[in-house]
């Protein structure tokens, strides 16, 4: 069975296929073989969370899944949140209120602010949110912003 | 990382068909595996996916037992509305797990067969004197552990779920290393008609029973019965984030923890 086979899956509501090996990562799949290079790659090792995607709705980091096991999933990266040129209410609101500085983690960082919202509601503390921030790790910054952000990002999510 | 065939079998019976060729190893979540494969520190020559052997996923009570399948994710049991009511305290563990990223995706089984020995769920198979049903046996949760990332697994052995018995009281307090969010020192703490048992993770090469503490605390379970009860610090770990003293320190210290939580 060793050499490429063939995955199949749903990325950002479209069906993709691709040949890939038994070793190829779901981030090397998003990024290399369909292009989707908003899916960062930070630190390799599994704990930085820049490579946060939502497979099967749970978010996770796909720098430690593998394609194959994504036969048949439904993933969601970064580009899939916005609505056409409108982007997404907490894309927004880390816009607004500044919840970057050089940007590499932000689309780990809003994934997994997506999954929070998704998991424990539009009304977040300050608690929860840097609780669940955990697996995302950001050097610029020192989180103030970004924790602003994902609560102003879940409360627009309520009226969206 | 080294490549390797790769196989989703959709039944236990499959995987352990597929196992016995070659140098085959199961992935469950993959949350340590796909990471150590990445460093090249173990090469195998096909990867067996348990991830569509929905049979040992889930959760359910059956009779004085909470049974958890090997490959629910920690997310899963952290939320279970079930696990909150008749054993809170392995819903605690399972919620300071890693991170959330990493509770959607690891499972208990993956983390009971991979053995790190400062995981958190060894601490409540010995905590709690649960049962560990594999394919082939039933294994006893007091020789289930045997060291450093060591079980009682035979090769080709699949873990399908574990039984854990429902005690009175019980709590899991653990102190972590503030990078890795894994156990500098974990302790596992339950009383039960058979007695106390106190488990500790994080601070020896394997999980291990503090049985000087359980005596303690069978005789009164209060964490004032500890007082001048000491762990030697001979066979803990020493490394850069404790030395075995310190370690020695916090088992007492997070025992006591444990106990004042689970009253």
């Amino acid at each position: 069975m060793s050499g490429t086979h063939k995955v199949s899956m749903t990325v950002n509501g479209k069906t993709v296929t691709g040949n890939v090996e038994g070793r190829t990562l779901l981030v090397q799949f998003l990024r290399e073989h369909l292009q989707l290079t908003g899916t960062h790659v930070g630190c390799d090792t599994s704990q930085c969370g820049c490579c946060t995607v939502h497979l099967n709705g749970n978010g996770v980091k796909s720098c430690a899944v593998l394609a194959l096991a994504c036969e048949d999933a439904n993933v969601v990266t970064i580009e899939g949140l916005a609505n056409g040129d409108k982007l997404h209410p907490m894309q927004e609101a880390f816009r607004e209120h500044h919840g970057l500085q050089c940007g590499y983690c932000t689309p780990g960082m809003i994934m997994s602010a997506v999954d929070m919202v998704n998991r424990n509601g539009f009304e977040l503390d300050e608690k929860t949110v840097r609780k669940h921030l955990e697996g995302n790790i950001c050097r610029c910054t020192g989180y103030h912003n970004i924790v602003l952000a994902v609560q102003a990002g879940a409360a627009a999510m309520k009226n969206s | 990382m080294y490549d390797f065939d790769y196989y989703k079998p959709a039944s236990v019976a499959e995987a352990a068909r597929l196992l016995a060729a070659g140098d085959s190893k199961l992935l469950a979540g993959g949350m340590s595996l796909i990471p150590s494969l990445k460093m090249r520190l173990n090469r195998y020559s096909a990867l067996v996916d348990l991830g569509a052997v929905l049979d040992i996923k889930g959760i359910r009570r059956d009779g004085n037992f909470l049974v958890i399948g090997a490959m629910t994710p920690h997310a899963v049991v952290a939320a279970s509305a079930e696990v909150r009511k008749i054993l809170p305290a392995i819903a605690s563990l399972a919620e300071g797990i890693g991170d959330p990223l990493v509770r959607n995706r690891g499972t208990m089984g993956g983390s009971m067969a991979n053995a790190d020995p400062a995981a958190d769920y060894p601490s409540a198979i010995l905590g709690l004197g649960a049962t560990v049903v594999t394919h082939l046996r039933q294994i006893a949760g007091d020789d289930f552990f045997k060291g450093v990332f060591e079980t009682a697994l035979q090769a080709g052995e699949i873990i399908k779920e574990v039984h854990f018995p429902i005690p009175q009281k019980a709590a899991y307090t653990k102190y972590r290393q503030p990078a890795s969010r894994f156990a500098l020192v974990g302790v596992f703490v339950s009383k039960s008609a058979d007695g106390v048992r106190v488990a500790v993770t994080g601070a020896a090469p394997s999980v291990f029973r503090f049985t000087a503490a359980e005596a303690a605390l069978a005789k009164r379970f209060d964490p004032a019965a500890l007082d001048g009860i000491t762990i030697k610090p001979d066979d803990l770990n020493s490394d850069i984030h404790a030395s075995a003293e310190y370690r020695a320190h916090c088992v007492v210290e997070i025992t006591r923890r444990a106990v004042l939580a689970a009253q």
